[in-house]
């Protein structure tokens, strides 16, 4: 059930975000979300994407250092308090987030919300049993 | 002493010292042998050429007890060096040997204007590590009243500083600047303590950072030299002149040679310091090599002393890095990171910022490794730095990097990056 995110390693020096968007670019992929954490040496460039192999591949050419990561996609409706909803059901089962973003559909019924957790499967049942909706690998492509 | 009755002296000690040896010590009377020499064929100073040479590798081989030229029941005190680089070199005293050890210390005492009317505190290491007993020993014979502090806890130093009104400070000059630094935080002036002077050694160290510790104690700062396997600090020590260190020659020869071919080199080349101890008993080297490159002078210095003065190292002949203090070699590195399932890709950077020096290590992650949560990259680095701690002792900052980013070289590759040089700082 789970939605893969590509995760890009990134040292802090010139032209290596170049780089990683221009082999993103020649792969001929959308970009539907991303995030970026940051620490004084590195930076982690988070992704999600329409195609992730293909863009993998073109990454790898590149020589990016770059792997594929399970997250979990959950989506909220677009209104006030879907997503303290969310969280207040991982938080009382006791499910930390490591890193989360988000990134809102054109319809602009939904929210689509990217969570990383310890364990996916454990989030997703949880979710579910609460009646919140999960996000698929179609749902990405077909937006 | 005549530079020609010191030659006699040497001489006389030497032809003595071989034969101790290779009547006590295997090891080296089987090198002895494989070359063709006997005690006998020392006949001059300058037969000393037809000795072996002993290393670090030798000691580590002969460990624990292969160097020793004695009983044991005749030794009474042991010390080590920190035994970073794999096995500890252990070195053994009889009592005569701590005598002559702690007389050596006496004499830079002294040089450093040193009487029995000063009060001595020591802050180096005391335990294993040479610096403090050995300085401890030098105090005593000279009659200072000596406060044997140890390293460490520097609000005590401060307090037993100027309550006891200490006037001659021992410890690394990396200590010595932080003291200063400590003082004058706690709004002191220099010319509050009753300092007058300082021997510092143990570590590489600049007159930049000589002039910034004689200003911020108000003392004149000495440079004293040693090593562990030869009997500790006091192997060579600064005069006033403070234009280089005199070998304690009546204990210790000294030979510079070529590191490559092991030649001979005359008086005033640069080469590797080799030095013989002529009166150990227990544990007597002949021709160890220090991997220190320096320079021997004989010109006449103003202090009177004759003994012959050797300059600071210049640099290693091997690539040892003296950090904080503690040997390190990039095959340790090298070895923790092997151990810890790293690929051998990395680069050693050293610095050294507000007087104290850096270690900086860049290794290349594998894609197991990789993580898309910084928790995890950051925990791994901190958990590869403990391990590095762990061998040499001192604590690295360990980056992460991405595989194939550290620069690979033809041939040799670059694994250290020394930026203490820029500061013009002899390692």
């Amino acid at each position: 059930m789970a939605i893969k995110q590509l995760s890009i390693f990134i040292e802090n020096r010139e032209g290596t975000l170049v780089t990683v968007t221009d082999a993103i670019a020649r792969a001929g992929v959308d970009i539907r979300a991303m995030s970026v954490a940051d620490t004084q040496d590195f930076g982690i460039f988070r992704l999600i994407v329409t195609d992730i192999e293909k863009a993998k591949a073109e990454l790898e050419d590149s020589n990016c250092f770059v792997s594929i990561t399970n997250v979990v996609g959950v989506a909220v409706n677009d209104e006030p308090g879907s997503l303290a909803k969310v969280i207040r059901i991982l938080a009382d089962n006791n499910i930390n987030i490591d890193y989360m973003y988000a990134f809102i559909t054109v319809s602009r019924k939904y929210a689509y919300v990217v969570l990383r957790v310890e364990d996916n499967a454990v989030a997703e049942k949880i979710l579910t049993e609460n009646g919140i909706r999960l996000v698929t690998e179609d749902d990405i492509v077909g937006m | 002493m005549s530079h020609e009755g010191i030659r006699a002296l040497q001489l006389e000690k030497l032809q003595k010292q071989v034969r101790h040896v290779y009547d006590n010590v295997a090891y080296y009377r089987n090198l002895m042998d494989e070359r063709g020499v006997k005690p006998e064929d020392i006949v001059t100073l300058e037969d000393i050429a037809k000795l072996p040479f002993l290393s670090k590798d030798d000691l580590r081989e002969a460990y624990p007890y292969g160097m020793l030229a004695t009983d044991i029941k005749n030794c009474v005190r042991i010390q080590s060096t920190s035994g970073t680089t794999g096995k500890r070199v252990v070195a053994f005293y009889t009592q005569e040997d701590i005598e002559i050890w702690e007389e050596c210390c006496a004499r830079a005492i002294v040089a450093a204007g040193g009487t029995n009317e000063d009060v001595c505190q020591v802050c180096y290491g005391y335990g294993l590590f040479t610096g403090g007993p050995g300085l401890n020993g030098g105090s005593h014979k000279v009659g200072c009243l000596t406060l044997p502090m140890s390293s460490g806890n520097t609000d005590r130093q401060i307090q037993f500083m100027m309550d006891l009104g200490a006037t001659i400070l021992c410890c690394t000059p990396s200590y010595a600047a932080y003291i200063g630094e400590s003082l004058k935080e706690r709004g002191y002036k220099p010319e509050d303590n009753k300092l007058k002077a300082g021997i510092f050694g143990a570590e590489p160290w600049t007159e930049e950072m000589r002039r910034d510790i004689e200003r911020s104690l108000g003392i004149k700062a000495y440079d004293i030299y040693g090593l562990t396997e030869t009997s500790g600090p006091g192997v060579s020590f600064e005069c006033e002149e403070q234009t280089g260190m005199h070998i304690n020659e009546d204990h210790f020869l000294a030979e510079i040679i070529d590191p490559d071919t092991g030649e001979v080199l005359p008086e005033g080349s640069k080469g590797e310091l080799v030095f013989t101890s002529l009166d150990k008993e227990a544990f007597p080297l002949l021709r160890y090599r220090t991997r220190d490159i320096c320079v021997l002078t004989r010109e006449k210095c103003s202090c009177g002393r004759t003994f012959v003065k050797m300059s600071k190292p210049m640099g290693r002949s091997d690539d040892m890095m003296i950090i904080r203090g503690v040997n390190v070699f990039p095959s340790q590195i090298e070895a923790v990171l092997l151990n810890e399932g790293y690929a051998p890709n990395y680069l050693i950077e050293v610095d050294r910022v507000n007087n104290s020096d850096t270690l900086d290590v860049f290794v290349e992650m594998s894609e197991e490794y990789f993580s898309d949560t910084v928790k995890n990259i950051t925990k791994r680095e901190k958990a590869l730095a403990a391990a590095i701690r762990a061998m040499l002792g001192i604590s690295p900052s360990v980056h992460l990097v991405a595989p194939k980013t550290i620069e690979r070289s033809e041939g040799k590759a670059v694994r250290v990056i020394d930026k203490r040089k820029r500061l013009g700082i002899n390692i």
